[in-house]
């Protein structure tokens, strides 16, 4: 406390002091032995500067002022430009490039565009050729580019975890290990989406008897290849063919944004539920994931109680026998379902999820037999030979039957289930050599770490979900000296200069022979596509089936899902995907525990409440999110975060799960202790507000009101008084393009791909953890979510929001600037140079689609981060204002390029990011004056509505109202929906 | 009192124009307008153009279809250069550049802020000549900026371009001059479709 005879002793000072006597004594009083003591007292550190004098201190003040206006003027550096020393013909400087490639995600590849800038992959798009992609992009191939030039990358071979390492070194350990015949070596890859990857590892176990290979998968997709296995007596891999059904029951399946071939599932999907025709979605899941989203009757329950669901089904098709029974809400479902399923016959799906074990899906797959959809919507291709379990690798290794153990792309030591368990075992192995991308948790504990070739660096092929193979090939040299996998097995079979290029070739010219070999080689290069490798459908005939269903975990189970966003935690490092709003629940860096509303009522959780959860005889604790549509009797926590040693993006980040997961990798653990440790947490989601409070941002209808109505669903809404011009200043005269966006609400599926794809063309930086708490991310297109009706079963409603250029811009009024304005095509423009930062124009719209730059959040000094952006967009500064530009770089460049050419452009020549990206094709772009453009006739559609009409804004970007295509047998009861 | 009023004014306007010439001089680019810039080899454009009389797309390769104008590579240098004046010192950076495979690091005349997108081929296919903003360059021994380059001066033209263009054909003729550019460019405006009211919107030029 102050001494109060202090500032007794000064307040006397002061006493009659008015005017300019009192400003003169306040300069006194600074000098006064009162004050200096009071201020040595309360602030030391004070006290100890250098006494100043008044006019000394503004003798400095003015320097300082003048020095800061002076640096801040300094003209640009003068700058070099290097030409090349040979130009590659047909290389334009300044022109993009796309080179037609192969990403590999889940163990199976996804065709993509990748958009090189002087050699420089900057943007990934999707190939519309490809079977897996037919244009889409999923958020891990967007992502793919931040992986490429990520600082943190592994940067050199290391030995014992620490030590510089050299290739030589490497090599020396493989010539012992060949000397050794193989004897105690074991392999251990993820699953091998690359036919010539598996072909060199079989050569490998040829030539070296004593190896053995282990997959391991820390999110292990083959539920349904062994499912297929007791159904048919072989692992098969689905094929699901959601372009030829009606009717699709989901049990527990993310089929339309998880898993291979999710892209294609989407748009096929989507493809058959353009009104008047929908076909009818059934879900039954413990968390709200994009597919339920869209499900025209979505049950939410615990993924331990599906078995029993699929039980039930499958005796009411007249298959085995019915499990314990389900509360009547579940049991009525089914009975429905089971009609429903009935009349579609072959046109029906049934399909079950990877975390339901093997049992589970071939019941499903009898189920689809029975049905006659086996061969119709429901197809089955060989799968090919992967690695044994890793369950027979660590019990070896607690044994010490492993002298060497190579790691390819693979972290156990963080992602393994028991990884701890894993992590002990590997470092008293006499040998480890390990490689990934990262310096990692099992790089630090392996003798040897090779850093490991991105999929952009190198060359190699993947199997698409259809088995169709494509070409990688490499963008660019790798930017550590890492290497492919190819290169690793090659050299560990003892090929001194091992090239992937010629190890991949190899490979194909055996598989499609010599004749002819050079051209197709090259046209698959440029296609990206191997034509004529699809795999061929087989007919399997069905056993009879002897299914063992151990009795169901009592109590709350805790399911242990991959992360939407960062899967298995391989990514984590990836700041796009860390601030990427995982879909429905909209959290974004870190993970949260999934809890229902029912069971939070039980336990009093509130969002963001610290919970301790115990099973498996361990305990984590997490904070909760209270999310509506998850099951009352589960509880769902995320992979891939709390990394220990990811790099400076994810580690520390999140909180690590492995440790609730059980010894054999189940994607459910219990039973489950759940208690509050009274501590709390921010969560850092997007979006707090739930409902639509009464606004409809989201118009929906059910189909049978859209035919009743004649399609007519959206009552006329004749502008109110408004404060703007009647007539819209930005009228155009006819012959000149007017831009315009649809978004089809009835096809989004709030999976977040438009998000990432706009992040990555228009170098939206990222913000961090506390800033997306304080309502900063920077998305430039958001995706809202509403939930609607009763908290355990709500609808869920996705839409995404971009800049709506308004015909009356709102922001435009209030810039003091002109820094946001109309130009003559329709577009309102941001103009970084003119903007000042009032943030006026943020405040004033209605739509809150303006991004801000509180902070310098762009990164503008990490070298390799420049390598990776968009050079046809400005990086933005603090202090500046910005938002959607309607991908406004690709639309100059169509217009360049028409101009050029003499010519208008065309429909469909500007397509936006987030438009190419989107695997159901929701959005739509073009020019809204050429009445004939995909984007006028979507907007034609009796659907066609304007987000907050009545504010006669007159936006640019329209939406289509969604639909639901319920069983009145459902509907009328009241019980599944509100 | 009316003195020490004038002298304050006086003051200010002293210090006021003293801090302008301040700012300009700090502010201004590294390479002043008129100034040639100095280059690893001295090359000299006047010889180049003016004497031997080849077209700028000779080097500048991509100025028709790209948004640089394109700077030859070491080969396009060569591909004279490793016949002519071989054993010239002034070329000897070119011959390293050669035989070691690195580049030539020329330094950048004319250089635009990063948030102003401009493309050499819609200028040209639309008729503005070299001539208009880079001078006469084939009278250029050492290579300099003719024009500031500022907003302004942009705008100047892209509110009333009919003071430059020029038939396509004479787009690359720095010498060549019109009877009556008002008349001439009037007339190629309405020929090339101009779309007059999208020069000045802000989103020509910033994104």
């Amino acid at each position: 406390m102050p001494s109060l005879s202090r500032i007794d002793e000064l307040r006397r000072l002061l006493a009659d002091l008015r005017g300019p006597a009192l400003w003169q004594q306040l300069d006194q009083l600074a000098e006064h032995r009162a004050l200096r003591e009071l201020v040595e007292q309360q602030f030391p550190h004070l006290s100890r500067a250098p006494a100043m004098d008044r006019r000394g201190f503004l003798r400095f003040a003015a320097a300082a002022i003048g020095g800061t206006g002076l640096s801040a003027c300094s003209g640009p550096p003068p700058e070099r430009i290097v030409p090349q020393q040979r130009l590659p013909e047909t290389t334009v400087p300044g022109k993009p490039v796309f080179y037609a490639s192969t990403l590999t995600q889940a163990g199976s590849g996804i065709g993509v565009l990748v958009e090189t800038h002087g050699n420089r992959p900057t943007k990934i798009e999707g190939n519309p050729g490809h079977p897996s992609s037919l244009g889409a992009t999923g958020i891990h191939a967007q992502a793919a580019i931040m992986d490429l030039w990520d600082p943190d990358r592994s940067p050199m071979i290391l030995r014992g975890g620490t030590e510089v390492g050299a290739w030589n070194g490497v090599l020396a350990e493989f010539a012992k290990i060949r000397q050794a015949g193989g004897d105690g070596l074991r392999l251990m890859t993820p699953s091998i989406a690359s036919p010539t990857l598996r072909a060199q590892i079989e050569t490998l176990l040829d030539e070296l008897p004593g190896a053995r290979w282990h997959r391991h998968d820390a999110v292990d997709l083959s539920a349904a290849a062994e499912g297929a296995r007791i159904a048919f007596g072989q692992a098969l891999q689905p094929q699901y063919r959601l372009d030829r059904a009606e009717l699709i029951a989901l049990f527990d399946a993310d089929l339309l944004a998880q898993g291979p071939g999710h892209l294609r599932h989407a748009r096929d999907f989507a493809k058959r539920r353009e009104p008047p025709q929908m076909n009818r979605l059934y879900v039954a899941e413990p968390s709200p994931t994009p597919s339920g989203s869209l499900a025209d009757h979505r049950l939410p329950i615990g993924g331990e109680r599906v078995a029993e669901l699929v039980r039930l089904l499958a005796a009411k098709l007249g298959i085995g026998d019915t499990g314990a029974a389900l509360d009547p809400t579940a049991e009525r479902w089914i009975a429905v379902l089971a009609e429903d399923l009935r009349a579609a016959g072959p046109a029906a799906l049934v399909a079950a999820g990877p975390a339901q074990p093997p049992s589970v899906h071939a019941l499903v797959w009898a189920i689809n037999h029975r049905l006659g959809a086996v061969g119709h919507t429901l197809q089955f291709i060989a799968a090919p030979r992967q690695g044994e379990p890793y369950a027979t690798l660590l019990s070896d290794m607690e044994d010490g039957k492993v002298e060497t153990l190579l790691m390819l792309d693979v972290n156990p030591a963080y992602d393994a289930p028991q990884s701890a368990r894993f992590a002990e075992a590997l470092q008293r192995i006499p040998r480890s050599v390990h490689s990934g991308l990262y310096t990692d948790e099992t790089a630090r504990l392996s003798h040897w770490h090779i850093p490991l070739a991105h999929a952009l660096e190198c060359w190699s092929d993947a199997e698409a979900h259809d088995g169709s193979a494509s070409l990688q090939q490499p963008m660019i040299a790798p930017l550590y000296g890492a290497r492919p996998a190819h290169e690793i097995l090659a050299a560990l079979l003892g090929d001194p200069r091992p090239q992937a290029r010629d190890i991949v070739q190899a490979h194909w010219r055996q598989r499609l022979g010599d004749a002819g070999f050079d051209t197709r080689w090259h046209d698959s290069l440029r296609q990206g596509l191997i034509e004529g490798t699809a795999a061929a459908t087989l007919r399997p005939a069905l056993r009879e089936l002897d299914l063992q269903w151990p009795p169901p975990l009592p109590g709350p189970v805790l399911e242990i899902r991959p992360d939407p966003t960062l899967w298995d935690g391989r990514q984590a490092n990836n700041a796009w995907l860390q601030e990427l709003p995982k879909p429905i629940a909209l959290n974004t860096w870190g993970n949260l525990a999934w809890v229902g509303a029912r069971l939070a009522q039980q336990y009093d959780i509130e969002n963001g409440d610290v919970l301790r959860l115990s099973t498996n005889g361990a305990s984590i604790e997490i904070a909760a999110l209270v999310l509506p549509g998850q099951a009352q009797d589960s509880l769902t926590v995320h992979l891939g975060h709390g990394r220990r040693a990811a790099g400076r993006i994810a580690s520390d980040v999140g909180v690590d799960v492995a440790a609730l997961r059980p010894a054999d990798g189940a994607w459910r653990s219990g039973p489950l202790t759940i208690e509050k440790t009274g501590e709390r947490r921010i969560l850092a989601r997007v979006q707090t507000q739930d409902g639509m409070e009464g606004r409809e941002p989201v118009r929906r209808a059910t189909l049978a009101e859209y035919r009743q109505h004649d399609g007519a669903l959206v009552e006329d809404e004749t502008p109110q008084h408004s404060f703007y011009d009647a007539n819209p200043p930005q009228t155009r005269e006819p012959g000149k393009p007017a831009w315009g966006m649809s978004v089809d609400l009835n096809a989004c599926l709030g999976c977040m791909n438009c998000t990432i794809a706009c992040q990555s063309e228009n170098n939206i930086p990222t913000v961090g953890r506390e800033q997306v708490d304080l309502g900063r991310a920077m998305h430039w297109i958001r995706v809202d979510r509403y939930f609607e009706g009763p908290a355990e079963t709500p609808e869920i409603l996705s839409q995404p929001v971009p800049c709506m250029h308004c015909e009356h811009a709102p922001c435009e009024l209030v810039c003091p600037v002109g820094a946001t304005v109309h130009d003559d095509e329709g577009l309102n423009v941001q103009v970084y140079n003119r903007c000042v930062g009032t943030r006026f124009c943020g405040n004033n719209c209605p739509y809150s689609v303006r991004r801000f730059n509180f902070l310098q959040y762009a990164d503008r000094d990490t070298e390799s981060l420049r390598g990776g952006r968009n050079p046809d967009v400005t990086v933005r500064s603090r202090g500046v204002m910005e938002k959607c530009s309607f991908c406004i770089q690709r639309i100059s460049a169509a217009r360049i390029q028409a101009e050029n050419e003499g010519r208008e452009i065309g429909d469909g020549e500007v397509v936006t990011a987030c438009q190419s990206a989107c695997p159901t094709q929701a959005i739509t772009f073009g020019n809204i004056a050429d009445k004939d453009s995909a984007v006028s006739k979507k907007k034609a559609s009796p659907r066609n509505y304007d987000l907050l009409a009545e504010l006669n804004t007159r936006p640019r970007t329209s939406y289509l109202a969604r639909l639901r295509n319920p069983n009145p047998a459902l509907e009328t009861n009241g019980e599944d929906q509100a | 009192m009316d003195f020490v009023a004038r002298l304050v004014v006086l003051g200010v306007i002293v210090v006021g124009v003293g801090l302008f010439w301040i700012w300009r001089a700090a502010s201004a680019s590294a390479h002043p307008v008129g100034s040639a810039v100095e280059q690893p080899i001295p090359f000299s454009h006047k010889h180049h153009v003016g004497d031997d009389g080849i077209d700028c797309r000779y080097c500048h390769a991509s100025v028709e279809t790209a948004a640089t104008a394109g700077m030859p590579s070491v080969e396009v240098c060569m591909s004279c250069h490793s016949q002519l004046y071989t054993d010239q010192p002034a070329l000897q950076p070119l011959i390293e550049a050669w035989q070691s495979g690195k580049p030539i690091r020329w330094q950048r005349v004319h250089d635009l802020p990063d948030f102003a997108y401009f493309d050499h081929s819609v200028h040209v296919n639309n008729g503005v000549g070299c001539v208009s903003c880079h001078g006469r360059v084939d009278e250029m021994p050492l290579t300099w900026r003719h024009a500031s380059l500022n907003m302004q001066w942009c705008l100047d033209c892209h509110r009333d371009p009919a003071q430059a263009l020029r038939p396509r054909d004479k787009v690359f003729d720095l010498a060549w001059q019109p009877a009556n550019q008002r008349a001439t460019g009037t007339a190629l405006i309405a020929a090339y479709h101009v779309p007059m009211e999208r020069l000045t919107e802000c989103s020509t030029c910033h994104r």
